[in-house]
């Protein structure tokens, strides 16, 4: 059962690849009740979705924009009132915000650029190994599946002073009172977490590599390297910044692993973490929206970056450009 | 090096292999581990335990605190998957085969939700809920969840969907079915196995949030068990609550380890099909 659905997983692609305009619009003359009737299921069969989701991500970042114009503190409701930008000049001329930022932008390069590594080892030995091709498949998706807060509390314990296996590795100290250990522990847990990911979606980019290609290249006298960086980069382009990208917005939110690691003690909060401090610590609701809101112009902008300097190769593009 | 099936090459790839199982294993069976000591020898600091017990399985699953958590978790998981890919299912089906304008705009509106900072919704979701009473509730978590699943499940499906051979369709209506009917009778059946891969990422998705778990519940009414873990104190206030959060992390690990081992094939060819061939 499952191995049916790998092949035609696998014949799909094909099928993609090689004759991408086989759907072309105009599939026989049109007549425009069926047209019409096929309109309107289309947007009957979108609508719930579509609804939900705007419903649920929308309206609240309108709301939110709102809230984060008035003072409103759950603590004091009476002292609710429009206080125009104020809050803004508040969170931007903060030292704890921008403390928060700088880490946030830590954790993101980093682990992004140790990932795009070590996830593009990953996924040549997934998708080249000899042996055991089930077995190291199957063993990276634990990591991909597993609950993040587990993973966390595993990590906090492996470097937590006489409990751990870790915790003696580097000094008699305790690595997670102390910023940079931290920090650094921090980032090798995303990393664990999140490079099977990031290989999974290289291993797309991969298996659209021509073996004839490669044998070609081979033939005339290229080494693996010149093959790796000739043949199969290029190819693998677009799927690497597809990688790039999710995986740079998803370092962007880390939360959950700070929760557990470090509770954002000695300055290693992020701006998630700051914001979610602000609203259910705080009760401050101005300021957590505040939080909220630049957090989602800061994504808005990674995002259009993004797209801007690769162009088509954006998934939004060259997803249209197949159909 | 794509044919030589030397010993060299194979000893090399098994030796990777090696590393990288070991490298994704470890913190898996630490925790494990750790689950299984006796309190005396929980902070030996040892990779196996030297006294193995059952003990803290049975001190979590005699406090409520974790069984509702439970209850919670799964519940809340179940739901959401159920209407993310019942709702994907449809729109995928549209994007896949149909033709109307705003197919586009919605295909785009969801890559726009699948990059969208959760953070960002957690202050306005907290005073709309309390608003509106959805607030610590399971509705209140399902909601967020559906949404931020349903990219997943329209990616994932309309990739699957665009591989089943819709000739079977156009025979079905020319024998008089209409498309209702020929996408219940003849599509749907045809698609179950993309259906249910779908599930599967869905699940895990939902399953692993703690985000909103954290910020839109208050008791246990709705608290999950990521959410739970995180407020554990022990029997006591003097008891250690380590063997307790570990048997605990054990047991919601379980259900991921399961489909991992079972369904290997399908969440790979999911992922990998969904993510860059959308």
């Amino acid at each position: 059962m499952s191995e049916r659905s790998e092949q035609t997983a696998v014949r799909g692609d094909g099928r993609h690849a090689a004759v991408p305009t086989q759907r072309s619009r105009p599939r026989r003359a049109p007549l425009s009740e069926n047209k019409k009737s096929e309109r309107r299921l289309g947007w009957l069969l979108c609508a719930p979705a579509a609804l939900v989701m705007l419903a649920v991500t929308a309206y609240p970042i309108i709301y939110s924009v709102w809230l984060s114009l008035q003072r409103f503190d759950l603590r004091f409701p009476d002292e609710r009132a429009f206080v125009g930008l104020e809050n803004y000049v508040t969170v931007l001329s903060n030292e704890f915000w921008w403390t928060a930022f700088g880490v946030t932008a830590l954790i993101t390069v980093v682990t992004v650029a140790v990932e795009l590594a070590l996830g593009m080892g990953l996924a040549l030995i997934m998708h080249r190994t000899l042996v055991g091709r089930g077995i190291v498949r199957t063993a990276a998706l634990i990591p991909y599946g597993i609950v993040t807060v587990v993973a966390a509390f595993s990590w906090r314990y492996a470097w937590t002073p006489g409990t751990g296996y870790l915790a003696n590795l580097f000094s008699d100290g305790a690595p997670l009172t102390e910023r940079a250990s931290s920090l650094a522990i921090i980032m090798l847990a995303e990393i664990w977490k999140t490079t099977p990911f990031m290989a999974l979606l290289l291993m797309a980019g991969l298996a659209l590599v021509p073996e004839d290609l490669l044998k070609a290249a081979s033939t005339d006298g290229a080494t693996s390297w010149q093959r790796f960086t000739k043949v199969m980069l290029p190819v693998m382009k677009p799927a690497i910044l597809v990688a790039l990208l999710f995986r740079t917005l998803d370092a962007f939110r880390v939360f959950d692993n700070i929760f557990v690691l470090t509770a954002g003690g000695n300055e290693t909060s992020s701006v998630s973490m700051l914001a979610y401090n602000n609203l259910i610590r705080g009760l401050n609701l101005g300021i957590g929206s505040t939080m909220s809101v630049l957090i989602f112009i800061a994504v808005a902008i990674i995002a259009f970056v993004f797209v801007k300097l690769f162009g088509t190769a954006a998934p939004g593009s060259s997803d249209d450009e197949r159909r | 090096m794509a044919t030589e099936t030397t010993t060299r090459a194979r000893l090399r790839w098994g030796l990777l292999d090696a590393v990288v199982v070991v490298f994704a294993l470890i913190p898996v069976l630490w925790i494990a581990s750790l689950s299984f000591k006796t309190p005396a020898t929980l902070t030996d600091g040892k990779f196996i335990p030297r006294e193995w017990t059952l003990e803290n399985y049975r001190t979590i699953f005699a406090t409520d605190q974790f069984v509702r958590a439970l209850v919670n978790s799964i519940g809340i998981a179940l739901i959401a998957t159920l209407i993310a890919v019942v709702l994907g299912a449809m729109a995928a089906y549209a994007i896949a085969r149909l033709d109307f304008p705003g197919k586009k705009l919605l295909v785009g509106v969801s890559l726009l939700i699948a990059m969208f900072p959760q953070v960002s919704l957690v202050s306005p979701l907290f005073e709309i809920e309390r608003q509106v009473g959805l607030f610590d509730t399971w509705p209140g978590l399902i909601l967020p969840h559906i949404t931020f699943a349903l990219p997943l499940a329209i990616y994932t499906l309309s990739a699957f969907f665009k591989q089943i051979p819709w000739d079977l369709e156009k025979a079905a209506k020319m024998d008089g079915a209409t498309q209702g009917q020929a996408f219940r009778r003849v599509i749907a059946p045809l698609a179950a196995p993309g259906l249910f891969t779908t599930a599967i990422l869905v699940f895990i998705f939902c399953w692993n949030d703690f985000l909103f778990a954290i910020t839109l519940t208050s008791t246990e009414r709705a608290r999950t068990v990521p959410v739970a873990l995180s407020f554990f104190t022990g029997a006591s206030q003097f008891e250690d609550p380590t063997g307790a959060i570990c048997a605990a992390a054990v047991v919601i690990t379980v259900p991921i380890i399961l489909f991992v081992l079972f369904f290997q094939r399908r969440i790979v060819s999911g992922l990998t099909s969904g993510a860059v061939k959308g």
